[in-house]
Order: structure tokens, then C-alpha cells, then sequence
């Protein structure tokens, strides 16, 4: 029953010979054993609802000189998921850690898999990896039990052997027990799993798995791989979006000795053997553009938003918001902008794709290998089986990666070529097919009663998405509605804007942390203080009060010259609290940040140097959106298209940085690359107003803004 | 304008004809097949492409080939010698200077350099000197350490 409804809802499945094509790939893995489990399974835990094809894929495979594969759908674009998930089988599969090998984001190879985003690789697929390899080792257990004739209850292992509990001698390795044989074994039930108490690899801190390769230049991105024959293509871009080809004339760039140019409707490439010699040959093109009008721009845009937002949604309610607002002794309102941010990873989109007869080989920079096998298949018309897409490193992603818009040009132009084709974008075309952070607008409205309580809280936020929108404060009349998502839609940006590291988040939690520290100030409260007084949460308390104490937190009434602030905020069950300390010049607005707490919850921890490293990775990179990052826009023109312009942050801005992970081991792994990032706008917005005692409603918080708001004040 | 130049590259001599307009990166990276300098930016902003031409980082994507003749380059691939890491490897291994690994072999030459002028940094000495290579992922406070604890292997005796 489930297998047939899975079975006619998904493209990618086509019945029995797609099945029998993989049993035979599994078969030429070789011996030992193999863990099978479907793909439904692990879609479903991803995200209910998901109807995924049914289907067995190994997850991890035992060899016969006792090494273990781990297969996963998962891509490492630098979060530290190739060590992590790895620790995860070491631990509860009882081998060292040494002999995990990680192979990640192969269509051919891995089960199928949704997508490396939204904090999810530890969170989600790391159970499932436990469980299997939770079966694989009750499997050894059960062969070692005939092998030195034992009762499976007198058996334990540890290190990649089993061995008897009275006589630790009496043991075998699980290279000698799986010599010479074959056995798949679905993962079906659901094995128990090791105490975290008996953890001795989870919860250590591990050296990074990539970190040899990285530091050698052996580790291969997409645009490292080399096949025989492979041309390298650049593609006529047009000056804006929306624009349309008028004229186009290669017939200079045919000239070039060498050069192959293909046309496919608006798809116009150069290519050759050297990128550098398709690149000049190229700006022989002559072309002539329409760019249409508009009136969104810059100065336009969030106005512009306003009169294009739909309706919106009410995620949250609480009590009665119009007698909340009768309630109320003191009523703040406040508007919170934030503009739109490039993923701006150093590796560009990159893709290699060969197509042959047959069969469609795609090496790619991608977050999403099997949407990117889908999307081939489609622009190609071919079967998808018929496609298997690879994923090499992956030199940052942020969210920028899940677009496959590269994958798609290497592959048309491969096919037209008959030649294996490397599609690797320019910075220039990197920022210009970015999808962006889109540009949002939080609206708070809220009131004190005459004890300084929030008595109500009428929170709208326009295309930034639900995410982080509600409430976790205790205020009794709440209500929170989101207003259009993190993508658009048609008529809303001028370009294309998409998921960026903790989509939505970084606006939401700009907006609600800075509004609460602004009522804080006008309660006449120290902004901890007043943010604990409103919280029953207790691990929200717990963690704020851990920042307080590693930072030193005053207790005093804001704004002091001090140049601190707080913020705290939550993101798919992680939770984060933030100090910071900031110094203004207030002859040129520029902020230096000096120092920054942050506290994080993420549950169990299986990493914890990993977990640190993604802590201090979104606390650097989230100063770029709050006090420099912006893209500039006419139209669909974008302006900024390099790092000339389009400044991230820097050593010279590198504050220092103190990771706590508050230890919760009694919950489950929640994900850690992304909730980190998203209380850096409110941090550094409310620790600028502690030192110059003027607030930003904007961010980035540009030396310009700031000088414009004190002289406004 | 096919020319002729000789160069060493990774302690070995090389001997390369063609377009001496040609950028060293675009050579390093399809002639020579050696991919560890990276394209990041194309216009020397970013520092991924970084190399040492007689021991100053630069940017290859800026350096075209006729410059190089009878000069040494090393990239990131020949830093490591006789199967032993560079210090500053070891470093930024220890330290979990490095997430997704693109800029790493920018940041390493860089900081390769960094510690030929200034042998005993202060902390602004590197946060200054390092501060044209860019790094998406915010491993730097990892690399300063890194950087710091590199320099004091150096210095000591061997």
C-alpha cells in the first residue's frame, strides 16, 4: 500500500528496473555486510509528509579488511558533518574513528536524501546512522557468537572486535567475521541504542576528518576534477535581471583558435580547453540588451514590500491582542529593516557534468545532489537513473548551494558539446544568481502595564518567513503573523532571494531582541533583567544566565556608555543566548567589536570542538550582515559584484570570541550550523545603543547609518 | 607570442611555452594540473589564490607567466617536504583553523609569509597581515591561534 503510493507520486522511480539497476550496484560494492534502509524512512523523518520512493540503499557497509563505510546523501560544504556523523557510527558501531570512511552526496551510492540545510544532518540523519549501525553490531554480535561458540549475553564489543566479557582475549575482529561473506540487512526495526553514558567517542572532541587533505591542497572541490577532453564554458550573462537579448553577434569569438560556441536558445556559451582563453573569448561576443524599467531600488524596496505583502498568517495567539492593547500603560511600536545579503561563498557555483550515451555523469558544488539529479534528468530528458550526480567538497554553501542553476548549463552544454563541460561561475556571476537574504521588515507593537510587564505584542514581519517569529517570552496577549515567505514570489524582489544561513531567523530575531531591549530601556530595567523577568523558559534562563556570568554581565539600567549588549533567540530547538561588547567612534560611526559571548543549547553534543567551530564561524560571519553586508540594487541590476564592494568581514574585525555549550544530554542532537548566526544584528544593535545611547532600526548598521542616526537624535 | 619560460615550481624545474600574458593560475590549475590554488575572486581581492613567488604571497590570478621566468614558485601542494607537514599545517590541523577548506591554501601561503617578516607576531601583527584574505566561513579566530602556535614552532630549535 505505502510503497504503491510512493511509488506513482515520485519522478525519480521508475519501477522495477531502477531497483534491479541499484541491486546490481550494490552487488559490485563487494563483501562484508551491508546495512540496508529505505529512502521513504528517512524521508519521512526529514519532513513528514515527504512521499519519497521506497526503496533499500546501503547506509553503511562493514568490510572484509574491517574498515567501515558510511553512505550518506549529506555533503560537507565545511560545518563538520564528515566528522560528526562519522563519530556517531564510530561510537555506537564500537570501531575507532580512524576507520570510518565518509562517502557523501553520491546519487549512485547514498539513499536518498532531502538536502544538506536547516541544521539537519545531526539532527535527522544521525538517529537513523545510529540505528543502523546499532543493527550492524547486534549482527556481529550474533556471527561471534557462532564463532567462538558463546551466548550472545556473555559477548561485548569494542574497537572493531567482539570479545567475551569474562576473558577480554577470547575475541574476534569484525574483519574476520565478515571475511568471505555477503549479507544485506534492512533496517527495518528499531535496535536499541548505546546510553549516552557509555559514550567514548560522541562528546570528545575530534580533529577535523578533512583536515589533512584541506591543508595539503589534496582535498577536491568540483572545480578540481579533471576529466579527459573536458572544455571549460563561459556563458554571455545579461547586465540585469528581467533582461532580455536583443542582438547578439560571436562571430569575433568563433575566430579565436580553438573555440566552440554554442547556442541554445538564451543559453549562449564559449568554450575551450584553457577558462582562461574561453573567458577572452567571450568579451568578443557582442551583444545588446533590454533591460527593462523599475522602480524598485534601494531606496524604494521596502516600501515597495509593504505594498506587495499578502495578507499573512497567524502562527501565534495568545489571549485577546485588542484587550492586551487596552491593558497597556506604555505602547512602543517599532519598524526593523533588514536588507538583502549575499551567501558570497569563495568557491562560486561550480559543476562538471560528461554526457554520455546513456549515462550522465555530474560532479557539483551543491547542497542538494539529488535535486540537482532530478533537475539534469529534466533539462536533459533523460531517465534519471541514467543520471548520478557526485559531490566533492563544497567550498561554502550558507544556503546559496541548494540552487543548481550551474548544474543545469554544464549539462545542456555537455550534451550540445559532446565534451565533458566545467560550468564555473565568475565572482560576477556568483553575485548576480545569488539567492539572496531578502530583504524584510519586522513591525512590533507592544505595550507595558504599569509594572513594567509586556501586557501585549503584535508582531508582523513581511518576507523574511515564520521562522524564529514567535514568541517565547511570557507576555498573555500575543499575536504573530507572518506576512509572505523567504522566497517571494512573483512581483516581490526584483531577483531571485532564497534560504541563507538560518532563513528568516537573522531578521526575526534583529527585530523582536532589539524591540525588547528598547521597551527594557523605556521600562527603566537592565535588559537581563528584564528579558529573565519575562521568561519561564527555563532553558532559555539557563543559558542566558551562563552568558551573564562568563561575560561578567552589570546589572544597570541601559544606556551606560558601555557598549554591551544581550540578545537571545531560538532556531529549530537550539537555543542561543549572546553578549557582546562594542566600541563606537563617533566621529566615524565605524563599531569595532571587541568581545563576544555566546551560550548555546544544542542538546546532546557530539562534537563539541565542531560544534565550537560553527559557534565562532556564525558569530564572524553574522557581522557581516549586521554592519557591512548589504547588496546594492536598481532594478534588477545588481551593483555590487565582487568583494571590492560587497565587504565581509575581515580579521581586522575579529572580536573575541568565548563558546559555551551548555551540556543537556538528555535531549537529543538539535542542529548547530545555523541558530549561532542569528542574535548578531540584535547583539551588536543593542550593545551600540548601550555605548552611544542612539538605536538602529536598520541593519547593516553602516558607519553612514550610524552618523545618520546620531545626528538625527 | 608563444614564449619560453623556465621556471621552478615545487623545488622542480618546469619548462613552459605558450602566451606569457597568461594568468599563473589558469596555468597552475589546467597546464600543470596542480588545483590547490584557487579562483575566488579574479581580481587579487580575496587571497584564495594566493602562491609564493620567491617567497612572497601572491596573487596568481594577477601574475601573468612571463613575470615568472627564473623565479621559484611554490604552491600549497609543494609546502609540505619529504612527507613532512609544514609547521604551519600541523598548526591549522591542531587548531581547526579551516571549515570548508576553500581559502585554506591562500590563508597557509599567506601566513607562510607573514611569519618570514614577522617571526615573533603580535596578535595585530597578524590580524593586519592577513587581513586581504578573506574567509566565508569565520574560522579566523582559529587561524590567528594557529598562526600564533605555528610561529613558535618555527622559532624553536630542531
Amino acid at each position: 500500500m505505502e510503497k504503491e503510493r510512493t511509488r506513482t507520486t515520485y519522478p525519480e522511480n521508475e519501477g522495477d528496473s531502477s531497483l534491479l539497476s541499484r541491486r546490481q550496484f550494490l552487488k559490485g560494492l563487494g563483501g562484508g555486510i551491508f546495512i540496508l534502509f529505505s529512502y521513504g524512512e528517512v524521508a519521512e523523518s526529514q519532513q513528514p509528509g515527504t512521499q519519497a520512493p521506497v526503496d533499500f540503499n546501503a547506509i553503511l557497509n562493514i568490510r572484509e579488511d574491517g574498515r567501515v563505510s558510511c553512505y550518506t546523501g549529506k555533503i560537507e560544504m565545511g560545518q563538520g558533518i564528515v566528522t560528526s556523523l562519522a563519530q556517531m557510527l564510530a561510537e555506537e558501531l564500537d570501531v575507532p574513528l580512524g576507520s570510518v570512511d565518509m562517502v557523501m552526496g553520491d546519487t549512485d551510492l547514498c539513499p536518498w536524501d532531502m538536502g544538506t540545510f536547516g541544521s539537519r544532518s545531526t539532527k535527522h540523519f544521525g538517529p537513523t546512522l545510529r540505528e543502523a549501525a546499532a543493527e550492524a553490531r547486534a549482527l556481529l554480535i550474533q556471527l561471534a557468537a557462532e564463532h567462538l561458540k558463546l551466548p550472545e549475553n556473555r559477548l561485548s564489543t569494542r574497537q572493531g572486535a567482539v570479545f567475551n566479557k569474562e576473558n577480554e582475549k577470547n575475541r574476534v575482529s569484525y574483519a574476520t567475521l565478515t571475511k568471505g561473506k555477503r549479507i544485506e540487512k534492512r533496517l527495518e526495526r528499531k535496535p536499541s541504542l548505546k546510553p549516552v553514558s557509555n559514550f567514548t567517542v560522541s562528546g570528545k572532541p575530534a580533529n577535523r576528518k578533512d583536515a589533512l587533505e584541506k591543508v595539503t591542497g589534496k582535498a577536491q572541490f568540483t572545480g578540481d576534477i579533471r576529466l579527459p577532453g573536458m572544455l571549460y564554458a563561459r556563458i554571455l550573462r545579461p547586465p540585469a535581471h528581467g533582461a532580455r537579448l536583443k542582438r547578439v553577434d560571436t562571430g569575433a569569438a568563433q575566430a579565436v583558435k580553438d573555440v566552440q560556441v554554442i547556442r541554445d536558445g538564451d543559453l549562449i556559451a564559449v568554450l575551450h580547453s584553457h577558462p582562461d582563453k574561453a573567458e577572452k573569448a567571450l568579451a568578443r561576443i557582442k551583444s545588446e540588451f533590454e533591460v527593462p524599467t523599475s522602480e524598485v531600488n534601494e531606496r524604494t524596496i521596502f516600501e515597495h514590500l509593504l505594498k506587495v505583502a499578502p495578507e499573512g498568517t497567524v502562527v501565534q495567539q495568545a489571549g485577546d491582542i485588542e484587550k492586551g492593547r487596552g491593558l497597556a500603560k506604555m505602547r512602543l511600536d517599532g519598524t526593523y529593516l533588514t536588507r538583502y545579503v549575499a551567501h558570497a561563498p569563495i568557491e562560486t557555483h561550480t559543476a562538471v557534468v560528461n554526457v554520455e550515451k546513456n549515462k550522465v555523469t555530474v560532479y557539483a558544488s551543491t547542497q542538494r545532489p539529488f535535486r540537482a539529479k532530478e533537475e539534469v534528468a529534466e533539462a536533459l530528458a533523460v531517465p534519471a537513473r541514467n543520471v548520478r550526480v557526485i559531490t566533492p567538497y563544497v567550498g561554502g554553501g550558507f544556503g546559496g548551494k541548494s540552487w543548481n542553476r550551474q548544474v543545469v548549463e554544464a549539462a545542456r552544454l555537455s550534451k550540445l558539446a559532446a565534451r565533458p563541460v566545467q560550468v564555473m561561475w565568475s565572482r560576477e556571476e556568483e553575485f548576480f544568481y545569488d539567492t539572496f537574504q531578502p530583504a524584510a521588515i519586522v513591525k512590533i507593537s507592544s505595550g507595558l502595564d504599569d509594572t513594567n510587564r509586556i501586557v501585549f505584542w503584535e508582531y508582523h514581519v513581511y518576507f523574511a518567513g515564520e521562522r524564529s517569529s514567535q514568541l517565547f517570552y511570557d507576555v498573555p496577549h500575543i499575536l504573530t503573523v507572518p506576512h509572505g515567505s523567504w522566497s517571494g514570489g512573483a512581483g516581490v524582489h526584483p531577483f531571485q532571494t532564497g534560504t541563507w544561513r538560518a532563513p528568516g531567523s537573522n531578521s526575526n530575531t534583529f527585530g523582536r531582541e532589539s524591540h525588547i531591549d528598547l521597551m527594557a530601556v523605556h521600562a527603566g530595567i537592565d535588559p537581563l533583567t528584564f528579558r529573565l523577568n519575562h521568561l519561564k523558559d527555563r532553558r532559555m534562563r539557563r543559558l542566558l544566565e551562563a552568558a551573564a556570568q562568563q561575560f561578567g554581565w552589570k546589572s544597570l539600567k541601559r544606556p551606560i556608555s558601555r557598549g554591551e549588549g544581550v540578545a537571545c533567540g531560538d532556531y529549530l530547538g537550539t537555543y542561543v543566548a549572546v553578549m557582546a561588547e562594542v566600541d563606537v567612534d563617533k566621529k566615524t560611526g565605524k563599531v569595532q567589536v571587541k568581545r563576544v559571548v555566546i551560550c548555546q543549547d544544542i542538546g546532546q553534543v557530539i562534537n563539541p570542538e565542531g560544534a565550537k567551530m560553527q559557534m565562532e564561524g556564525c558569530v564572524m560571519m553574522g557581522l557581516g550582515y549586521t554592519l557591512s553586508e548589504e547588496i546594492h540594487f536598481d532594478g534588477g541590476q545588481i551593483n555590487d559584484r565582487n568583494y571590492d564592494t560587497y565587504e565581509i568581514p575581515r580579521f581586522s574585525g575579529l572580536p573575541k570570541i568565548e563558546t559555551v555549550l551548555i551540556e543537556n544530554p538528555e535531549m537529543p542532537p538539535q542542529g548547530g550550523g545555523e541558530p549561532a548566526i542569528i542574535c548578531t544584528g540584535a547583539v551588536i544593535a543593542n550593545a551600540i545603543y548601550d555605548a552611544i545611547g542612539v538605536r538602529l532600526f536598520e541593519l547593516p548598521m553602516t558607519s553612514d547609518r550610524i552618523m545618520k542616526a546620531m545626528t538625527k537624535k | 607570442m608563444n614564449e619560453n619560460i623556465e621556471f621552478k615550481l615545487n623545488h622542480k624545474p618546469v619548462q613552459w611555452s605558450g602566451d606569457g600574458e597568461r594568468m599563473l593560475l589558469w596555468v597552475l590549475r589546467t597546464d600543470l594540473g596542480l588545483t590547490g590554488a584557487k579562483y575566488g575572486c579574479g581580481k587579487g581581492i580575496c587571497g584564495a589564490c594566493t602562491v609564493l613567488i620567491n617567497k612572497k604571497a601572491l596573487r596568481s590570478c594577477q601574475v601573468p607567466l612571463k613575470e615568472i621566468h627564473g623565479k621559484e614558485v611554490i604552491t600549497i601542494e609543494g609546502l609540505a617536504q619529504n612527507g613532512q607537514l609544514h609547521p604551519l599545517q600541523k598548526a591549522f590541523i591542531e587548531k581547526g583553523a579551516l571549515q570548508c577548506g576553500f581559502c585554506t591554501p591562500g590563508m597557509i601561503l599567506s601566513a607562510y609569509r607573514l611569519l618570514m617578516e614577522k617571526p615573533v607576531p603580535t596578535e595585530e601583527d597578524i590580524l593586519q597581515g592577513m587581513n586581504d584574505v578573506l574567509c566565508r566561513c569565520g574560522a579566523h579566530q582559529r587561524i590567528v591561534q594557529a598562526i600564533q602556535s605555528a610561529a613558535i614552532e618555527l622559532r624553536s630549535p630542531r
